[in-house]
């Protein structure tokens, strides 16, 4: 018995051995297939012939994570190594699964936004966004918005994107090396959650977007904020090309690495950055609009390569496509109300309360038993930093819904990473990891 | 509530909330997937599953029999055909449908899903196991038998 051959039975114990890979002589031809073949749309013998004879002897299947500072998280990655050279990789998920789906038919509407806003963490804003319009679509009030709350929506939402790709400015610089990097982009994303915190209450999981509207209007002196932070990033932004975009070690690192093209990058279903990096403009807030996106000006930023470096390069000018949007979103910013005024989904104010009991008895009804939403179903996607965000939502006519779905784009991205890290190097692994930038409270859900 | 609207590729096309759903014969779900790929629909954006155990008497066209599970494809078009959604039918005592992993290899992880979550089997999947619970699990938590999970407090010193 080799030393490989004594990690079996610890496998067989854990009861995990049917997700993890195989070594090479256990696995059939069909697994090669379904990693290479289906994706370049190749036969199963012409992934037979470039697979080419190599033996276990010769190689080495590790575990990457799924406590791995690099991995964002607790992904799993299985690679199979030659040497220094990544043959096959394999994520194995499901290490923070708490069964979000399964909670959300338990919550009432008012309720699921507390839900949906802990799985991608990183973009909260974008979650109950999509599962607020998903709702209001339901109940067909999705033409009665207030426009001061759906500009408020857009407003979040882009703040959101940019703190979100500060974030990955952040672990994408840590994951490299440039732990400098990750203190600068740590210090401008804190600038953004200030401001969320100052609007919202909390720097994450704010559940302030809400079916029917906005929780609350904004807070005096929120212009000065925005314009502030508007003011302070182009500078930062600046210093960062200087510090990673020109600089000759960060192109080397990135350039090249984990390419994927165009039709690959269809066929996985992977959207947002990735999509984009290999040159398809598509963008969900240009290409099927939503809120008041066809009323502002922006630019889709797009990669030619399909590399870790296009995708980098793509969310640092996204940064600023966000910040050009915002400042459009001030100038045309409306006054208003910011919740509709429809009984059945908003609750009286709380002043209203105090004087009548009719006020009284309707906002405790809304608030336990919450409100019926008419039997349907339904599907809105938006754009989250991270690619396509959906949210499909059942209803027996009831006050929770029958069935919630979130299709998170992590979940579909990382399928990606087989498909990116073949034949790389396994120091780029971290690159491609990084470049692919999943959110595992989404990933898992 | 939803009405029959049209025919496309012999299964009935029906708009809910404005958003075309076609409902497809579950012998016929890879053979019109595959169609429906062809006509310009390049992207599975989403697949997943609803269990209707407790929701039977849902609005579905003439000639769709009412089954406990659903399948659920949202597919997406890049060259200007929009969103399409795909619905079929599996019935309680054959939990299975035709994998289309072949059209679309993005939903090699999302039809994992689907059965670790509802048991629905993918024929001619090439890696149907678990995916996001324990290997060893028992049931399949979204099925709305399977009731939401509480685990025995204990205290410690109490009387037992």
């Amino acid at each position: 018995m080799t030393a490989l051959d004594d990690r079996r039975p610890a496998a067989a114990h854990t009861g995990e051995g049917g997700q993890e890979m195989g070594f090479r002589r256990e696995s059939t031809p069909d697994e090669l297939f379904r990693e290479v073949g289906a994706v370049l749309r190749m036969s199963e013998s012409e992934v037979a012939a470039m697979q080419g004879e190599i033996s276990d002897d010769e190689t080495m299947i590790i575990n990457m994570g799924p406590s791995h500072p690099s991995t964002h998280g607790v992904l799993r990655l299985m690679l199979e190594l030659k040497g220094e050279t990544v043959l096959r990789c394999k994520p194995v998920i499901g290490y923070l699964h708490t069964g979000m789906e399964k909670t959300g038919e338990s919550l009432s509407y008012l309720q699921g936004g507390t839900n949906v806003t802990r799985m991608d963490y990183a973009s909260p804003l974008n979650n109950e966004l999509v599962f607020s319009l998903a709702t209001e679509k339901l109940l067909g009030i999705d033409g009665d918005i207030p426009e001061r709350a759906t500009w408020m929506r857009m407003l979040l939402s882009e703040m959101n994107r940019m703190s979100s790709h500060l974030l990955f400015m952040a672990t994408n610089g840590m994951d490299l090396g440039a732990v400098s990097m990750m203190l600068y982009g740590w210090r401008e994303r804190e600038e953004v959650l200030r401001f969320f915190q100052k609007v919202t209450g909390l720097r994450m999981n704010h559940n302030f977007i809400r079916p029917g509207g906005i929780a609350a209007d904004l807070p005096k002196g929120w212009r000065d904020d925005v314009l502030r932070i508007l003011d302070l990033l182009p500078d930062r932004l600046a210093e960062y090309d200087v510090l990673m975009t020109g600089q000759p070690i960060w192109r080397e690192r990135l350039q090249g690495v984990g390419v994927i093209t165009r039709d690959e990058a269809l066929a996985l279903g992977a959207t947002g950055p990735i999509l984009r990096s290999t040159g398809l403009p598509w963008d969900l807030r240009r290409d099927m609009p939503y809120l008041r996106y066809s009323e502002v000006e922006f630019d889709v930023v797009v990669g030619v390569h399909g590399d870790a470096y296009d995708r980098y390069a793509i969310r640092l000018n996204e940064i600023r496509e966000s910040m050009r949007i915002v400042r459009q979103i001030l100038d045309r910013m409306p006054a208003g109300d910011v919740r509709i005024q429809d009984k059945k989904v908003t609750p009286p104010p709380r002043a209203r309360i105090d004087e009548s009991m009719e006020a009284l008895i309707h906002h405790f009804k809304i608030f336990t038993e919450g409100f019926k939403v008419p039997e349907g179903e339904v599907y809105v996607a938006i754009e989250s930093p991270r690619g396509e965000i959906g949210c499909y939502i059942v209803s027996d006519g009831s006050s929770v819904p029958y069935r919630m779905h979130v299709r998170a784009p992590s979940f579909v991205n990382i399928q990606a990473l087989p498909h990116m890290m073949r034949g790389g190097l396994v120091a780029d692994a971290v690159a491609v990891i990084s470049s692919v930038d999943p959110v595992l409270g989404e990933v898992d859900r | 509530m939803s009405t029959t609207v049209s025919e496309m590729h012999g299964c009935p096309l029906v708009d809910s909330l404005g958003q075309r759903v076609l409902h497809v014969p579950r012998g016929r779900w890879a053979a019109v997937l595959g169609a429906l790929r062809a006509d310009g629909f390049e992207v599975c954006a989403d697949l997943t599953a609803a269990d209707y155990l407790r929701h039977p008497g849902r609005t579905l066209p003439d000639g769709v029999v009412a089954e406990r599970f659903e399948v659920v494809a949202n597919l997406l078009s890049v060259s200007g055909q929009g969103r399409l959604r795909a619905r079929t039918q599996v019935p309680e005592a054959d939990p299975s449908v035709a994998s289309v992993f072949g059209l679309y290899p993005g939903t090699e992880a999302m039809e994992r899903e689907v059965w670790d979550m509802f048991g629905i089997a993918f024929d001619g999947h090439p890696d149907l196991t678990r995916i996001l619970m324990p290997e060893d699990w028992d049931g399949h938590p979204l099925r709305k038998d399977f009731a939401q999970g509480r685990i025995p407090v204990q205290f410690k010193g109490a009387p037992s």
